[in-house]
């Protein structure tokens, strides 16, 4: 829902990075996203093909990593991946405790970009 | 041609965000103002709990409210009409609050009046937990009407807040609202959180959100 204002963020970064590396052009940002985060990859895109208009980032594309929500079970400290619909009902597979932490699936982190 | 070369970043998108929470923590600690952000879904009663604390509070601690609102100066209104001082942010169609409009909030108000500030944050279960506002502890609304069901479907909401308040509890004769399953779905989520169930209709359970309330100024004060 918020996409806005996280596009208007990688954006930011990006040209940070492209002015500090002498780049032409930017062909692709590789971006990691937890599955917590409810965004949607088209929207994102729209967004940043209209903010980037005129600047070294106009059509990149960006490649969207969904990173896995992890839980660890409060008992026995195992990590199990599990779902965010149904993560409030989710049993750990390895004592059977139910619930726990989270532990990863809130990443929102621009890892690479590709440029010429 | 050219080739393309890879320029690792390495960065997290809300960077920014992130070190400005930071930043408004750190004002209002030199301040002793706690700040206090009350999420929930539109309807579910931020405005009557705050004012409901209002009244709680009968002066007891100097509360001052950050209203957001996407478009609208009602909230603010209701909430300066029992003499509180209350900013009201427009957010323009966003869906959250951000550390920076927390920023411009606090900035209007001269914080070191207040032992509390509460922001109503904009009616959403989605967006405001993912951001971080600034805020030292975090409390969301659920109401009866809503259902159980809810922390299954919005779990990161229910896994930031510190207190949880079940609020319209004068509707649960009349729902098949299961408050054991919904106890248990939130602890699962977040074993620290704290649940009260209030009804501003009511007003039952609302001494108990003014004891919270009081314990937590008292303990975030003792702490600086």
């Amino acid at each position: 829902m918020h996409e806005l204002p996280i596009t208007e963020s990688i954006l930011k970064i990006v040209l940070k990075h492209a002015e500090g590396n002498d780049v032409q052009k930017v062909i692709a940002v590789h971006l990691q996203v937890g599955k917590l985060s409810d965004l949607e990859d088209d929207w994102i895109q729209r967004y940043f093909d209209y903010l980037s208009k005129g600047t070294v980032a106009e059509g990149a594309k960006l490649k969207i990593e969904r990173m896995p929500a992890v839980m660890r079970c409060n008992a026995c400290s195992a990590s199990y991946e599990t779902d965010i619909i149904g993560m409030a009902d989710s049993v750990c597979p390895a004592c059977g405790e139910k619930g726990g932490t989270i532990v990863s699936g809130r990443e929102y982190t621009i890892k690479e970009m590709e440029v010429m | 041609m050219e080739e393309v070369r890879l320029i690792e970043v390495k960065e997290e998108i809300l960077s920014d965000n992130i070190k400005q929470a930071g930043e408004v923590r750190d004002r209002l600690r030199k301040t002793k103002t706690m700040l206090l952000n009350l999420m929930s879904s539109p309807g579910s009663g931020k405005t009557s709990l705050i004012l409901r604390t209002i009244e709680g509070l009968g002066g007891d601690l100097r509360l001052g409210v950050i209203e957001a609102d996407i478009e609208s100066t009602v909230d603010a209104e209701k909430v300066a009409a029992r003499g509180i001082r209350a900013i009201q942010l427009r957010t323009g169609g966003f869906c959250h609050l951000d550390a920076g409009m927390v920023t411009r909030g606090i900035d209007a108000m001269d914080v070191s009046e207040f032992d509390l500030v509460i922001i109503e944050n904009v009616g959403n279960l989605v967006c405001p937990a993912e951001f971080d506002t600034g805020a030292h502890k975090n409390v969301m609304i659920l109401s009866v009407p809503e259902g159980d069901d809810k922390p299954l479907k919005y779990p990161l909401m229910f896994s930031v807040c510190d207190l949880l308040l079940v609020n319209k509890t004068d509707y649960l004769s009349l729902s098949d609202f299961d408050m054991a399953a919904l106890r248990k779905r939130v602890l699962a989520l977040n074993p620290r959180i704290m649940i009260l169930e209030v009804s501003c209709k009511t007003g039952a359970g609302i001494e108990s959100w003014i004891g919270w309330l009081k314990a937590e100024v008292t303990a975030f004060k003792g702490a600086i």
